[in-house]
């Protein structure tokens, strides 16, 4: 497990991850900060940033206080200089997920964050242009979530498939 | 008569708004000038990269202009040098490009949907179809993911087994761009030769895994079925070939005068910008940074092997072209060292969890079919957890984020798409080129548009 990085803010829980060298549970306030202090520490690379709707999985082990909530944004920033990864989970909400957008630090996230705000319905504040990216734009409902259903294009069959 | 003018000029004015209601994106398409916020606009111009201290000249962002002055077309979604159903909005100033906008998910099909209601047994099925030019990548990303969470070690063919293979789908993958990229530069030629010398390695793909495309070879605790006999020869002859058809190619188009011109200082990317951007694979070694996940965080046996990592210096076309050149001989190189080396043994993991029994054992063992029966039913149960993995597929990183609740289902299967996000290089590549090189742009960027919707 590799140390935060010197400009880290205070209190943020860590823990051993898989392939990776160390997992970070930040607030939602101080999620940008660490992220920018990973960024002056070597992490050049934004690898991945997604969503996770944890509906129907409540006990997920998590570092001790760290409180719960219902939508997770994962980010795996990437080491080039170093050859390391960090991972940065960070709990965004229940109701109105809502993060700041990493656009500033890595503007390699703004495809990312649309796909995460069009599939989830999580809001990155700051995003320059945070409109749906994969979905067309009069969808509705955000698919990836685990309350949408999965659905089925009518046939035309007499036994048409139930759902899985 | 003037009445009948008066009426054809209406119908076509409607149809033309209909048109352009019927195929508009709202606001995931490029605005006009005018709709567009001022930073934007500056973001659109390319001034994207600020938050790196790569701060764009002020002056370069001509926000100023007029919409009258400027046009925006649209290039796509079924453009043949689109390479799938990309759609671009280019902004133009004549024949200069002033701002570019990708307009994604016509290929939308909700894989990470549907992967979570398939157990990890169906998933590499589902996966296979992301990336259709390398396959066998995609389901290595999943399954490295998968083996990871339920702590499997491999026996050592299936790792060569999946190494070797996953070699010459980067090689089948770097000659079918080689092909596309030919053609779209006009050499027709090359787009049959190297749609030709990919049929040899898909001819191979089919006598292994049954399949020429989203083979579902790979699946988690090793590979579907071992090698067929005589795999080696097959082997051999295919890379004899290729190498030697590589240096015929090499001689076609890197001596070629007017394939020099139209890619040499096209559209440069530099190191700092390609990541930021997270731009990764040949575009980010083109640049000269020698990144390739298979040296720098080994995964099967990769640190096993002897092979070089290409790396370009200008990051220009020609750069990106002469990288997967190359990556295809290096592919070779390993491919022949798995031909000599490949161990005995099984090729998938004896766990019964994972694996189903023999297909002989079937027939006689009414255990054996129960277990078989609810292995590709039920699906095995993975602990619960969350891993990210990632591979080198043959257009850059290729992740696999999977949570796991401990049942057989994932809960959530993201998918790292290199192209999705090499995508977001191509309105900074594309700034102040022609209309013409956003051809070559698009293609040196090697976007496979099944992986960028999934």
């Amino acid at each position: 497990m590799i140390p935060l990085p010197p400009m880290a803010p205070p209190g943020v829980a860590c823990a051993d991850a898989l392939a990776c060298d160390v997992a970070c549970f930040p607030a939602r306030d101080a999620y940008l900060d660490l992220v920018r202090a990973w960024r002056e520490d070597g992490f050049e690379v934004c690898a991945d940033l997604c969503g996770v709707d944890y509906l129907g999985h409540p006990g997920r082990s998590l570092p001790e206080g760290v409180v719960a909530t219902r939508f997770e944004v994962v980010v795996n920033l990437l080491s080039v200089s170093t050859r390391r990864r960090v991972r940065v989970r960070v709990q965004a909400g229940d109701r109105e997920p809502r993060v700041p957008s990493l656009f500033g630090v890595y503007p390699g996230t703004e495809a990312m964050e649309r796909e995460a705000f069009d599939l989830f319905g999580i809001l990155f504040d700051g995003h320059p242009d945070l409109t749906r990216i994969l979905m067309p734009e009069d969808w509705e409902g955000h698919p990836l979530r685990k309350d949408y259903a999965v659905g089925r294009v009518p046939v035309q069959f007499k036994q048409a498939p139930g759902p899985r | 008569m003037s009445d009948v003018t008066h009426e054809t000029t209406v119908r076509v004015a409607e149809r033309v708004e209909r048109l352009t209601a019927e195929t508009s994106e709202g606001p995931q398409g490029l605005l006009e000038r005018r709709a567009t916020r001022r930073d934007e606009l500056g973001r659109e111009v390319g001034a994207v990269l600020r938050g790196t201290g790569l701060a764009l000249d002020p002056r370069d962002v001509d926000v100023e202009r007029s919409d009258d002055e400027t046009m925006i077309i649209n290039m796509g979604p079924a453009h043949p040098s689109t390479h799938g159903v990309l759609r671009l909005m280019l902004e133009l100033d004549g024949e200069y490009v002033l701002r570019t906008k990708p307009v994604i998910g016509y290929l939308h099909t909700g894989m990470e949907k549907t992967g979570e209601t398939l157990s990890y047994v169906q998933g590499a099925t589902n996966v296979t179809r992301m990336d259709y030019l390398s396959p066998i990548s995609n389901e290595l990303g999943f399954c490295t993911a998968v083996e990871t969470l339920l702590g499997v070690e491999l026996p050592a063919r299936a790792v060569w087994i999946r190494m070797m293979m996953a070699e010459l789908n980067r090689v089948a993958s770097h000659l079918v761009w080689m092909a596309t990229n030919g053609m779209d530069l006009g050499s027709t030629s090359m787009m049959i030769y190297g749609f030709r010398e990919r049929e040899l390695i898909l001819a191979f793909f089919e006598k292994t895994t049954g399949l020429r495309m989203n083979n579902n070879y790979v699946r988690p605790g090793g590979v579907a079925a071992d090698l067929p006999d005589g795999w080696e020869d097959d082997v051999t002859v295919i890379c004899d070939t290729i190498l030697e058809r590589t240096d015929e190619y090499d001689e076609l188009l890197t001596g070629q005068p007017i394939f020099r011109g139209r890619m040499e200082g096209v559209a440069p990317i530099s190191a700092e910008e390609a990541m930021a951007l997270g731009v990764t694979g040949p575009i980010l070694r083109s640049t000269g940074v020698a990144w390739d996940l298979r040296r720098t965080m080994p995964y099967l046996a990769y640190d096993q092997v002897d092979f070089d990592v290409i790396v370009g210096t200008y990051g220009d076309n020609f750069d990106r072209f002469a990288v997967r050149l190359n990556e295809i001989r290096e592919s070779i190189r390993i491919v022949r060292q798995c031909v000599e080396r490949m161990p005995l043994g099984d090729y998938r993991v004896q766990d019964a969890k994972v694996t189903p029994p023999p297909r002989a054992r079937i027939d006689e063992s009414m255990e054996a079919l129960i277990h078989h029966f609810k292995l590709f039913t039920e699906g095995f149960q993975v602990p619960a957890g969350e891993v990210y993995t990632a591979i080198e597929s043959p257009r850059g990183e290729l992740g696999c984020y999977l949570v796991s609740d401990g049942g057989p289902h994932p809960f959530r299967l993201h998918v790292r798409a290199p192209s999705f996000v090499n995508l977001q290089a191509v309105p900074l590549m594309m700034r102040g080129g022609m209309v013409s090189d956003a051809i070559t742009v698009i293609s040196s960027v090697d976007p496979i548009m099944g992986e960028v919707d999934r």
